[in-house]
């Protein structure tokens, strides 16, 4: 008989938070959706984790509006990242969504969260299929587009002075992008070009291919888990020494180059941040992460970070709104807030218009290595999709 | 002719990690008819153990057979505790139990250990590459091969020459008789399941500093040790060496040799994209004829 006094008392829990929240503003739900569990759980995590931590110094707000964080894993299953989409949008009723870490989940989600009258900040994911003539005015990213970050490597390679490049990345949407990316600045020859599989984790065949083809460098793009493989593969098979590595930033990250260690000493980077950038905002965004997670601080968690500043200044201007989505979009293209990056503004298709650096993995102060900005590749450098976009 | 026989190499590589998993699955599917989908997750069990403990103690000595340990004794709980209630009820009940087995035991690596993968060493004995004449190949592949090879042949003994493996086959077949003659079966089947959790912990170990190791990583080799189970014929163990063999070479080969056919036939970036997709489904090819010349695999199993 202990059923209806347990059945009272959660009902008064229930009803607690409700009747709290007459008084004060109701939270604003930003639904995300990332990766979290999986090879590449943890770039979902630091995106996550990144982005709570800029809600947290603002105490619990984003530009002054009280926020309140859903978070679902797709788990890299772009139909698993639907359902969640729609449970967000049609159960929780949330307007604004965020997180996706990879392109096939971001392709299956977005354009159904567009259609429903969502809107959406992405900040990792930015496929070519979104960026050109399909790109849509609730549709915001503030990482780059994923060509970009190719284009600067093949850029970093053509000052670095290599002729013959070998490429490789995964057969899908972000690893096609890769390598047209890097075919569109690089100048020399491609001597080699492999697709590998996504959920691969073995490349001795593709390291027997690039000691046969004899490149002046190889460029490789493997996000997360594969990232690490291959580069330790790499080292095993003593091509480190022999063929140098031009890379963007997702396949050398933080945690990357601490499972690598010292092996990845002399790889070259091209990213549009780093942990050493000097200004204000970025030391601020590192200072309170080694306090708060005291891990290794990556590119993911910057863009998260990013991401979420780029969502308070706009609900700043709109008064922590998120219904009329064409205030909100005249606020969030005025990005009104210190990147961590530095310069940091929208173009006409809504991706970010940003500057470009080339970094290097060097052995730090105490001996472990670091990566290190060497100088800017390019400045205010939008992408190749935007003369399409008819925003 | 020096990249055909480094690739070769590879396949074979691939082959007798495949193999130690493919062993594991097919005897506990032959003996006890159980279709275990966790049996990845023993894998992943293996290479934590023996990553965290190569982390701890600085030895990869010590860590291998704290990953054996670790990946048996998980083995051996999970059969008493889950895979023991599951043996008289249908193939549906088992995938969704074993299935759920997965997401528990990726958990439970995500709390321990977090979900940034983990970096185990090649021990410096075995790294670099040693000269083969016409190439040179790493160390540590070589030491995997040999490994793989060596276990495969000490199975092979055991099962076919000692008296466990007797009671192994006959529990296979004749289980009422087995069980009439005074053998403890529901024993020998936690023997069988820690035996085959051991030999998946293996190939763990041995990934660890090959791959990352991380979570989930069970489940990506999981599907090509199926494939390697079903072309072997289900319950055979003679059948998951050879099949994983075959596996292991084919994917290799057309991995690395198909790109450069296509090339002769078609422009570059065609080719590779073409041979990209072909290569990934090669071995399910492969799968898709042998079933159709042999229904039950290559070597059926007696079950």
């Amino acid at each position: 008989m202990t059923r209806f006094p347990m059945m009272a008392l959660a009902a008064a829990a229930f009803c607690a938070p409700l009747a709290g929240a007459a008084s004060v503003q109701e939270p604003l739900k930003i639904g995300m959706i990332t990766t979290l569990s999986g090879p590449g759980g943890y770039l979902g995590q630091d995106i996550r984790d990144a982005f709570n931590l800029a809600i947290e110094m603002q105490g619990g707000k984003l530009g002054g509006a009280p926020v309140q964080v859903v978070v679902e894993d797709d788990a890299l299953k772009p139909g698993q990242g639907k359902q969640i989409a729609d449970k967000f949008m049609k159960t929780d009723k949330i307007k604004l969504l965020t997180g996706i870490v990879f392109s096939n989940v971001a392709l299956a989600v977005v354009p159904d969260v567009l259609e429903d009258g969502g809107i959406y900040v992405s900040p990792n994911a930015g496929p070519s299929n979104l960026a050109g003539k399909e790109c849509n005015a609730n549709y915001y990213v503030v990482s780059w587009q994923n060509d970009s970050l190719h284009e600067s490597a093949g850029a970093n390679a053509n000052n670095l002075g290599y002729k013959k490049a070998f490429i490789l990345a995964p057969n899908y949407q972000a690893g096609k992008d890769a390598l047209e990316g890097f075919k569109r600045t690089f100048k020399g020859e491609v001597i080699g070009e492999v697709f590998t599989r996504l959920d691969q984790t073995d490349f001795a065949a593709e390291m027997a291919q690039i000691r046969n083809a004899k490149p002046d460098m190889v460029f490789q793009f493997h996000p997360g888990g594969a990232g690490i493989a291959f580069m330790r593969q790499y080292q095993q098979a003593g091509l480190l020494e022999t063929v140098p590595m031009v890379v963007p930033s997702p396949s050398m990250d933080a945690v990357t180059l601490k499972a690598i260690g010292e092996a990845a000493v002399g790889v070259n980077v091209s990213a549009q941040w780093n942990s050493d950038f000097d200004n204000a905002a970025n030391k601020a965004f590192v200072e309170a992460w080694t306090k708060k997670y005291n891990r290794p601080i990556t590119y993911y968690a910057s863009q998260g970070y990013d991401t979420a500043l780029a969502i308070g200044a706009a609900l700043k201007q709109t008064g922590g709104k998120v219904d009329d989505a064409k205030a909100f979009r005249t606020a969030m293209l005025k990005a009104d807030f210190s990147a961590t990056r530095g310069n940091f503004k929208f173009g006409k298709n809504q991706h970010p218009i940003q500057d470009w650096y080339s970094m290097k993995v060097v052995k730090g102060a105490d001996g472990a290595p670091i990566i290190k900005t060497m100088g800017k590749i390019s400045s205010d450098t939008g992408d190749f999709y935007a003369k399409d976009c008819k925003l | 002719m020096a990249l055909v026989l480094e690739q070769a190499l590879n396949g074979v590589q691939l082959g007798v990690m495949l193999f130690l998993l493919a062993a594991g699955l097919t005897l506990v599917f032959g003996i006890m008819g159980v279709i275990n989908l966790a049996h990845g997750s023993l894998y992943m069990v293996g290479a934590y153990a023996a990553a965290a403990a190569a982390k701890f103690t600085g030895s990869f000595l010590l860590a291998i057979p704290a990953g054996l340990a670790a990946a048996a004794l998980t083995g051996m709980v999970v059969e008493y505790v889950v895979v023991r209630k599951l043996y008289a009820r249908d193939h549906l009940d088992q995938v969704l139990a074993t299935f759920g087995l997965i997401l528990f035991f990726n958990q439970s690596i995500v709390l321990l250990f977090g979900r940034q993968p983990m970096f185990v060493q090649i021990p410096p004995a075995l790294s670099g590459a040693v000269n083969l004449g016409l190439f040179a190949y790493p160390v540590y592949r070589l030491c995997i091969i040999v490994a793989g090879l060596l276990t495969a042949g000490g199975l092979f003994w055991l099962i076919q020459r000692t008296r466990l493996g007797m009671l192994v086959r006959a529990g296979a077949t004749h289980r009422d008789v087995v069980q009439a003659l005074g053998v403890d079966i529901r024993m020998l089947y936690t023997v069988v399941f820690g035996l085959g959790a051991l030999l998946a912990g293996f190939a763990g170990l041995m990934a660890g500093p090959l791959l990352s190791v991380q979570v989930g990583m069970g489940e990506q080799i999981l599907i090509l040790t199926f494939v390697v189970v079903v072309i072997g014929g289900l319950g055979s163990v003679a059948g998951a060496f050879w099949g994983a063999l075959l596996v292991g070479v084919v994917d290799t080969s057309l991995r690395a040799f198909l790109p450069q056919i296509m090339r002769l036939m078609m422009n570059n970036s065609e080719a590779d994209a073409l041979a990209s997709g072909v290569s990934a489904m090669g071995v399910y090819l492969v799968m898709a004829i042998v079933l159709l010349v042999r229904p039950k695999g290559l070597f059926p199993g007696h079950a």
